[in-house]
């Protein structure tokens, strides 16, 4: 009972350290800014384990947060090797490819009105799409290992880039083009001078939605067959032998590595289009 | 309607692609087929067969090719195949009057469905009620907005099955809450980022003139920022029912679901029968369409009501 | 420094003596909308020659940025013969014989003033050593020395335009085209700019073709007044200055001044008379 009380106390102390921290003068401060989303998370984790104490949950069930650390620190070696399996073999080449063949079309297509026209509706609607149901086809195409995760990933990331990109290109004014005709520019210096540059906060639009997609999509392709190892081999096979806490020490790395990975992008954004107003702020 | 003309034309030109690519991916099966049935294949044996490039065997078999059009379990089935599954799995199963019966895709589609609007209605809910919270209170919007963006950073797949056990233990029968709520997490996102951009999307001006008129907070709620929201809120509504769709989907996946189109393509993988699964994807995507052209016509409606658009 | 002595390295000057720079016979040019044709410019004739500073007044809808854009071949004429340096406009574009300065600054945000500057000089190849030199010395012909590595959103909307027309001068064509290049300024800003002009044009000796609708900046600025009036845009009056080719900002209260804008104002006035 003591955990509970403890736990609704440490809610409350938080939540009221964070209303005061919002409203005081140094809520525009970097430190505040990332302090109370932090405090907020550390709040969630310690209810959690209030509550899973205070009641009694079973293990089995639903493991507090420190036996999930403990599991977590006991078992790196397992983990890192799903890790790599899932992450940089299954989700980072296909993202990589996916990317690349999605950006290698657009700049293709992008040539035609009439091909453009066609194209973007059906990308638009393809993107909107539960692709991930293509998994089970794409292991029985490719085999078990890893290189069929990577397909998944390849068809699920190419259509948001496919279509943001294209749309990207499309987004110069009649001004910039017209000074680009006056210096009598060609096609392929109008691109890369002008177009590319001017793509490019669409482009890391693309690329970050498909950051998700590719974990998903690398993860859901191991539900369906997969070596003895990865992220999605692991997760179901530990729901069915009811090693929760080891379940759950994965969700923890799929959910460090998907926040890594889209963090990675968005670093990388900020640097390319430090110029767009939204990133001047 | 501009559009019609080259959308048919890329249409038309996938799926002569897609036929095109059905006798390469066939010809192994169409060949191992051939040979059990006693025709004779160059070159013969499975495993010769193995090493040899797709190509080779086609110029070898030119005969074999078109069996790989009509194969009863190929790699790639031809659109025809699959268009003629789907038949047979609706319309004609509705047109017998077993629309409901457990092989029917209407019936695992309407399974699909049923999680799909619950966890739309759920997300969007949660997306909205959020959205006013981040508007109107500073320390909910920075503590919850980045944990929001967050939350999509994490497959949700890899809780899916965790979701499902834990509402299990906890007595819930069936599959339809643990569905929806996946189906929720993922469309709850979308819907809340519309929401925040809609709720701020009045200009200082127009906050400041109903200031003048004294006007309470809920009166500017009301008469000001909601409308405002309206044209925000469906788009994301749109972006916000494919992802539900693609949640349910999901949810059903991964986790030994029996019923709903999830589940149709996990059996259709056990059973070997990739018919089912063609069909299945195609009945979801159908589904998609259907779902993302309703909001689509609602919104229009209520915009020109409401005189926002022509 | 004085740019015009690098000209002979600039492709497309081959000069024909002392023959008009530009010279349009019986141009007109339609539009096809879709509320039916619409005639932007009717039986204009003009002959611009070598150091001119022409200006092109005229409400909107006369037609005087069309007529800009066609001397530039961003517009093609559906009748009549314009030339620019002897040759047809798409020719002298592709010979990148002018320089042109739109309305808004137009530079590219992810570029710095310096690289803005560049843009016309790597796509036209110079070397790079030639790329440096030249933007130094365009944006001391502006008065922006010290601000070449600031990108364009870091500065004023005046600073702006003149980064603008120093990414024209850059590539030293010997015709420069501005469409309204201080229209979004304020006034204060504006005077300046049009007294650096004057002196830059003084010290290049360029042909500058200039829109405006501003009756006191036509007439600062020109040797010679175009007044346009719309529906059907064409030239009503052609006002050669009288003015001297010196002159501070208050030869705008000299009677010599006020009297070519009277005759200005009244050119523009009988324009509108046929609505």
């Amino acid at each position: 009972m003591s955990w509970l009380i403890f736990a609704l106390v440490f809610w409350i102390g938080a939540w009221a350290l964070n209303a005061w921290l919002a409203n005081s003068a140094y809520a525009q401060t970097r430190a505040v800014r990332v302090l109370i989303p932090v405090l907020f998370g550390v709040t969630l984790l310690v209810l959690w384990e209030g509550v899973v104490r205070a009641l009694g949950v079973s293990p089995v069930i639903l493991p507090p947060p420190s036996t999930v650390v403990q599991t977590f620190a006991n078992s790196t070696d397992i983990l890192w090797e799903d890790f790599q399996q899932t992450v940089f073999k299954g989700a980072l080449t296909g993202f990589v490819i996916g990317a690349s063949a999605a950006f290698l079309t657009a700049i293709a297509i992008d040539r035609s009105a009439f091909l453009t026209r066609g194209l973007l509706p059906i990308g638009n609607f393809v993107a909107a799409l539960p692709i991930v149901g293509i998994a089970p086809i794409l292991v029985s195409w490719f085999g078990f290992d890893w290189q069929s995760k990577a397909a998944v990933v390849v068809v699920m990331v190419f259509f948001p880039i496919l279509v943001n990109t294209v749309q990207g290109l499309r987004e110069t004014d009649a001004m910039q083009r017209d000074l680009m005709r006056t210096y009598a520019a060609g096609y392929w210096q109008m691109l890369v001078k002008l177009r590319l540059p001017a793509a490019m906060p669409f482009i890391f639009n693309g690329l970050k939605i498909a950051t998700t997609l590719a974990l998903i999509g690398a993860i859901v392709a191991e539900y369906f067959g997969s070596p003895t190892r990865g992220m999605g081999f692991r997760i179901s096979t530990g729901v069915g032998s009811l090693s929760i806490d080891l379940v759950w020490a994965e969700i923890a790395v799929a959910a460090l590595a998907g926040t890594a990975f889209y963090g990675i992008v968005t670093w990388i954004e900020k640097r390319v289009t430090f110029w767009h107003p939204s990133q001047r702020g | 309607m501009r559009n019609l003309l080259p959308v048919l034309v890329v249409l038309a030109a996938i799926i002569g692609i897609w036929y095109a690519a059905v006798a390469p991916m066939n010809i192994r099966v169409a060949l191992d087929q051939a040979e059990r049935a006693g025709v004779a294949v160059e070159p013969a044996g499975s495993l010769e067969r193995r090493d040899t490039s797709v190509w080779r065997l086609m110029a070898a078999n030119p005969g074999q090719i078109s069996a790989g059009y009509a194969l009863e379990r190929p790699r790639l089935p031809t659109p025809q195949q699959v268009g003629q599954e789907l038949w047979k799995t609706t319309g004609e199963m509705a047109l017998r009057g077993r629309a409901m019966s457990k092989r029917s895709l209407i019936y695992h589609g309407w399974i699909t469905l049923q999680s799909t609007l619950w966890g739309f209605l759920l997300g969007t809910t949660l997306g909205i009620l959020g959205a006013v919270a981040i508007v109107y209170s500073r320390v909910v919007d920075m503590s919850l907005m980045p944990w929001a963006i967050i939350s999509q950073t994490v497959p949700i797949v890899a809780l899916a099955p965790m979701i499902i056990v834990l509402s299990s233990q906890l007595g819930i029968e069936g599959r339809g809450v643990p569905k929806a709520i996946i189906s929720a997490y993922l469309c709850y996102f979308p819907v809340l980022v519309g929401m925040v951009k809609g709720l701020r999307s009045p200009a200082v001006s127009q906050l400041d003139l109903l200031k003048t008129y004294n006007a309470s907070g809920l009166q500017a709620f009301f008469k000001l920022r909601l409308p405002a929201s309206v044209p925000y809120l469906f788009t994301s509504l749109k972006v916000g029912i494919a992802a539900a769709l693609v949640g349910t989907i999901v949810g059903e996946l991964p986790t030994g679901a029996i019923s709903g189109l999830g589940a149709r393509i996990l059996i259709g993988d056990q059973f070997g029968t990739p018919l089912a699964i063609w069909a299945a994807l195609l009945a979801a995507a159908i589904l998609a369409g259907l779902l993302v052209t309703l909001l689509d016509v609602l919104q229009r409606v209520t915009l020109k009501r409401m005189g926002m658009q022509a | 420094m004085n740019v015009a002595q690098n000209d002979k390295e600039v492709p497309g000057q081959a000069r024909d003596g002392a023959g008009p720079v530009i010279e349009a016979r019986n141009l007109d040019l339609t539009f096809q909308t879709n509320d039916g044709p619409v005639q932007a410019l009717k039986d204009v004739n003009l002959t611009i020659n070598k150091g001119d500073f022409v200006s092109f007044i005229g409400p909107s809808g006369c037609g005087k940025t069309t007529f800009l854009r066609v001397m530039a071949a961003l517009e093609t004429p559906t009748g009549g013969t314009i030339t620019v340096n002897g040759m047809s406009p798409d020719e002298a574009r592709r010979k990148r014989a002018y320089g042109y300065v739109f309305q808004a600054a137009g530079l590219y945000p992810w570029r710095t003033i310096a690289g803005n500057i560049k843009l016309p000089l790597e796509i036209m190849g110079f070397d790079k050593s030639e790329q440096e030199e030249r933007v130094n010395k365009v944006l001391q012909l502006v008065d922006l020395e010290g601000f070449g590595k600031k990108y364009p959103w870091q500065l004023s909307g005046g600073m702006q335009q003149r980064a603008s027309i120093a990414r024209a001068l850059a590539f030293d064509a010997d015709i420069l085209l501005m469409d309204e290049p201080f229209g979004a300024l304020d006034e204060i800003v504006r005077d300046h700019l049009n007294e650096q002009l004057l002196a830059l044009w003084a010290r290049t000796e360029k042909t500058i073709g200039f829109v405006t609708h501003s009756i006191p900046e036509a007439v600062y600025l020109s040797t010679k007044i175009v007044v346009m009036s719309p529906r059907p845009g064409r030239i009503t009056d052609v006002i050669e200055s009288p003015l001297p080719k010196e002159r501070p900002l208050d030869i705008r209260d000299t009677p010599e001044f006020l009297e070519i804008a009277h005759r200005v104002r009244d050119g523009l006035r009988a324009g509108h008379a046929y609505d």
